[in-house]
């Protein structure tokens, strides 16, 4: 990869190099003594994120950038990594773009779950809510035509998702060993998978509709003695029993719609993948309306409902099978872009509740403090969430731009 | 030629006015002839500085790029950057403006490398913090308001007219405007904007006007005072360009994922 892009671009000229970034100093605290030995009460961690940027040719028709990220952690050794999240050869032409390289694509419209957001796995050790991505070696030609964009999408080389350590809190139990991942595929993880999506926006609505065939990003969870075998099939020690990552090969096809009316965003993202597992459908459905300048000072809320859904219920391999998010989204228009969002998330057929509150605010001109705590209520022990209600957490980032 | 013939039609405009001409009538006359010698720009490019001062005089500053397009017979289209501040840098704003229908926007993240459409009543709420609501900087279009010519009047050595706007769209945050145009460049020099309750909420002073492309006329500096708060914004134009080229494919949701 990195030698395609290398022929691709000529010499560069030095010095009209542009650069960014962002360097965050995160302590988190856990309400609750570990469930689990060798877990903290408490870590500290520090990221950075630089950027580089780099604009050529006559109209600046061609870019490069590259993007990496580093984390340490305290109390995760799994936690502490390195990821190239951008490092894109990028030309543009008049009614198509192509991109080669590692990069992030976004796919989706909702708040709660990114369902339909595919290219890149998940970092997961960056945050549960599973915002962050792992950057995804891709092919990338976008056609814009008068009827929709088309882009198609080549992905060679997947990135496996990154789970917490034994060690490390936010853990299912067992606690899932990346070193054990095994994929369907014959090619594993050299497999190249595709992509295509067709988007375009019809007055008010803003349409996606794609498909995808490839290792799926979500591992299915296998039970496995130490030794490799089948926990299932094999007695064994159940305090030797660990999770095994299994990437099956799907497809996958889904369809992403807002309609924007005045305040009102109605919203939906919903797929049908099949594989050697099965098949099932999920969808994720709601809305979003804004309050306007609430008060003398022009504050805005907005308030957010959605309904997660998925079909294989209980044997879905996230907690989200059936639940409802409620949130409320507090913006001050301030000149420091002060911001509180506050939201739940209730499983239709329990009690299990996940609650979160993040709070961010601009410090000075370059930096930025962020506030985020996320707490589980009412989790049985049968419930798929059970791993999680000992690990309530309250975490603050500092983070410096330049 | 075009100037001189539109010089003549705005002096039979204006001097018409004289006989049967309303002041709603002359009111719109001049929106008229304000319009349309500011056609035919094409497509523009500036560099903004916003400076936010609170009551205490403490300052913060944004700087952002605005690419606009211009589009016959509806509002025009444009795309903003944000440089400053850093966190929010490389954010952008893609808006393809109405005269009295809702805008449709999309907002770029760069964090999540996302495009969100989002709801475009928020026409009164604050820019960035800012003084200066949405639909102050959105595309001036005749049918936006209702006119009515109020005086002439002579403003720091310089003739003015003096004309009430009151927003023909919804969502506005003004009942009126009291608008001063400069009679010689037919250009905002000044407005009063009055709240819902018809009470004074800010003012707005323009100035620093060039000539650019040899036929427009753009200000160099905007200072907006919130006569309730004692809050100000200024903003500082540079680096103006004219007719650089940009076209539709300018202006959609791959240039927003784009523009940085």
């Amino acid at each position: 990869m990195l030698v395609a892009v290398s022929l691709l671009v000529p010499a560069l000229p030095v010095g009209a190099l542009e650069t960014s970034g962002r360097i965050e100093l995160e302590p988190r605290g856990f309400m609750r003594s570990p469930a689990h030995p060798g877990q903290s009460r408490h870590g500290l961690s520090l990221a950075v994120q630089p950027e580089l940027y780099h604009e050529f040719g006559d109209g600046g028709e061609q870019s490069l950038l590259f993007s990496p990220f580093l984390r340490l952690d305290t109390a995760d050794d799994e936690r502490t990594h390195f990821d190239v999240r951008e490092l894109q050869y990028q030309r543009v032409f008049d009614t198509a773009e192509l991109r080669i390289g590692i990069g992030r694509v976004f796919w989706g419209v909702t708040e709660s779950w990114h369902l339909v957001d595919v290219i890149n796995q998940t970092d997961l050790v960056e945050n549960i809510d599973r915002e962050d991505k792992l950057g995804q070696p891709l092919v990338n030609l976008t056609l814009i035509r008068d009827w929709g964009v088309v882009d198609l999408f080549a992905l060679p080389g997947f990135r496996e998702r990154t789970f917490p350590g034994r060690e490390g809190r936010l853990r299912s139990e067992p606690f899932i060993d990346t070193e054990r991942a095994t994929y369907e595929s014959g090619a594993g993880r050299q497999r190249i998978d595709y992509a295509v999506r067709w988007s375009q926006t019809i007055g008010d609505f803003d349409i996606g509709v794609a498909h995808f065939h490839g290792t799926s990003r979500e591992p299915r969870l296998v039970p496995e003695c130490e030794d490799g075998r089948s926990a299932l099939s094999t007695p064994c020690n159940p305090f030797t029993i660990v999770f095994s990552p299994r990437y099956e090969v799907v497809n996958r096809t889904s369809l992403d719609l807002q309609a924007t009316r005045d305040a009102m965003l109605w919203k939906l993202e919903a797929l049908h993948e099949s594989g050697q597992g099965g098949s099932y459908f999920a969808w994720v459905a709601g809305f979003e309306y804004s309050w306007f300048g609430i008060d003398e000072s022009g504050m805005d809320l907005g308030l957010l409902v959605e309904h997660l859904f998925d079909d294989r219920g209980a044997n879905a391999p996230h907690p989200l099978e059936d639940d409802l998010f409620a949130g409320l989204r507090l913006a001050l228009n301030d000149e420091n872009d002060t911001a509180l969002l506050a939201g739940a998330i209730v499983d239709m057929e329990g009690d299990a509740t996940n609650l979160t509150l993040e709070a961010s605010r601009r410090v000075g001109d370059d930096w930025k403090i962020e506030l985020e705590t996320r707490i589980w209520t009412g989790v049985a022990n049968d419930d798929p969430m059970v791993h999680l209600r000992d690990d309530d957490y309250l975490q603050l980032t500092l983070s410096r731009y330049f | 030629m075009k100037i001189l013939l539109s010089i003549a039609v705005l002096s039979i405009t204006l001097a018409s006015g004289a006989y049967a001409e309303s002041p709603e009538e002359k009111g719109l006359a001049i929106a008229r002839e304000m319009d349309s010698r500011d056609r035919g720009w094409k497509d523009q490019r500036a560099n903004l500085v916003m400076t936010l001062r609170n009551r205490q005089g403490q300052e913060s500053r944004r700087e952002l790029r605005i690419s606009t397009l211009e589009v016959d017979g509806d509002g025009d289209k444009s795309l903003t950057v944000f440089d400053t501040p850093r966190d929010v840098k490389g954010t952008a704003f893609l808006s393809f403006t109405h005269a009295t229908k809702p805008d449709d926007q999309w907002l770029y993240l760069p964090a999540l490398k996302r495009v969100k459409r989002i709801s475009s009543r928020n026409k009164s709420g604050s820019f960035m913090g800012s003084e200066f609501a949405y639909e102050d900087l959105s595309s001036q279009e005749i049918d936006k308001y209702r006119y009515k010519w109020l005086r002439d009047e002579t403003l720091d050595g310089k003739k003015t007219m003096v004309v009430e706007y009151y927003p023909a769209y919804e969502n506005s945050g003004y009942t009126r405007q009291v608008v001063w145009i400069d009679s010689e460049i037919m250009q905002i020099v000044g407005i009063e904007f009055y709240d819902r309750k018809n009470a004074l909420l800010k003012t707005l002073t323009m100035g620093d006007y060039r000539r650019y492309a040899d036929r427009f006329w753009r200000a160099g500096v905007m200072r907006m005072e919130n006569n309730q708060t004692g809050k100000s914004t200024e903003i500082r134009w540079s680096d103006y360009e004219f007719g650089t080229g940009l076209g539709d494919r300018d202006f959609n949701k791959n240039a927003l994922k784009r523009a940085r």
